[in-house]
């Protein structure tokens, strides 16, 4: 260990102020990084379960529609 | 020869790959990262000339060199999506872009206030800061391109062609202590194989070194899967790795 005590180590030998911003930028800028990378992630798989849902849904409609429908008649409809 | 080469060229493969791979990742960058920063600030012996300030130099020369390698990273991946046109590898570009900007912010930040009591001022227009805040626009503007198109294979090849131009600027930040009379000290660590550093300074400076690039790994490892992601939305697989993983 280089310094005597826990001031000291903060003090850096007088430069105290610019070895800790730099390390206090440092770690701040990364954290920001790897915060957002994780955030975006997420949010491009939300979209991703969103429109899934979305699909299912219209799917779903269709489906019902189509069975309210009577036999044929549908098709008799359009012709 | 490079045939084991072409399951890499597909999105699901690789997401998967590099999924295996992050964990391992995550667990070197943390152990590297914690011996080189303990080991950096409270044990390193301090500089005979800068005494404490020269710490921040396990911050700066790492941030700043890596800067570069990922420039230099981001580049190959332009090209060999302008040339072959891998969609991975406008993904992979995609992914260092950020990150390779944020590492030449610190190397700024960390030079700006390691410059103030070393130099007497923060900033000063010479060579190598000059090119190094270059390369922070050309990072920024190359993130703007990717993110300017709805159409990302369009937006893949604009941001492609500006990597490209804008890799001049890495042998001029590189070689600006040498070409230009520059306030600017030349390289401490790699002086033609021997470096000019004791090993108790080169030890730490080393973790720390190992350790940021394993974090850039990390960093770069995250955004190329949420890429490949993004880009392959429609597909099946993607929809079945993304429910599963939401239940």
């Amino acid at each position: 260990m280089q310094f005597d005590s826990f001031s000291a180590f903060l003090d850096m030998g007088g430069y105290g102020f610019y070895v800790w911003l730099s390390y206090g930028v440092t770690t701040l800028l990364l954290a920001i990084l790897y915060f957002a990378s994780k955030a975006r992630d997420n949010k491009v798989k939300q979209q991703i379960i969103s429109r899934q849902k979305r699909e299912e849904k219209l799917r779903q409609a269709a489906k019902q529609h189509k069975e309210s429908q009577p036999e044929n008649g549908s098709n008799e409809v359009l012709s | 020869m490079w045939k084991w080469l072409h399951p890499y060229a597909n999105p699901e493969v690789t997401y998967h790959f590099v999924g295996r791979l992050l964990p391992w990742f995550n667990r070197l960058t943390l152990v590297f990262l914690l011996i080189g920063m303990v080991w950096a600030l409270g044990f390193a012996p301090a500089d005979y000339q800068q005494g404490d300030s020269f710490r921040i130099f396990y911050l700066h020369v790492p941030a700043a060199s890596l800067s570069m390698g990922i420039y230099a990273a981001m580049a190959i991946a332009a090209l060999s999506s302008l040339v072959w046109q891998l969609k991975l590898a406008d993904a992979s570009a995609a992914a260092m872009a950020p990150v390779g900007a944020v590492f030449t912010a610190i190397a700024l930040v960390t030079g700006a206030a390691w410059g103030k009591p070393m130099w007497g001022t923060w900033w000063i227009w010479d060579a190598r800061l000059t090119s190094e805040l270059i390369l922070l626009f050309l990072y920024l503007g190359i993130i703007a391109l990717h993110n300017a198109f709805e159409d990302k294979n369009l937006a893949g090849k604009a941001a492609s062609i500006l990597t490209l131009v804008g890799s001049i600027n890495i042998p001029i930040i590189k070689y600006s202590v040498e070409w230009w009379n520059t306030l600017h000290q030349g390289s401490t660590v790699s002086k033609m194989g021997k470096p000019s550093m004791t090993l108790d300074m080169l030890w730490p400076f080393m973790f720390s070194f190992i350790g940021f690039a394993l974090l850039v790994t990390v960093l770069i490892c995250i955004r190329f899967r949420t890429e490949i992601l993004a880009r392959n939305s429609m597909r099946p697989w993607v929809k079945n790795i993304v429910l599963s993983e939401a239940k």
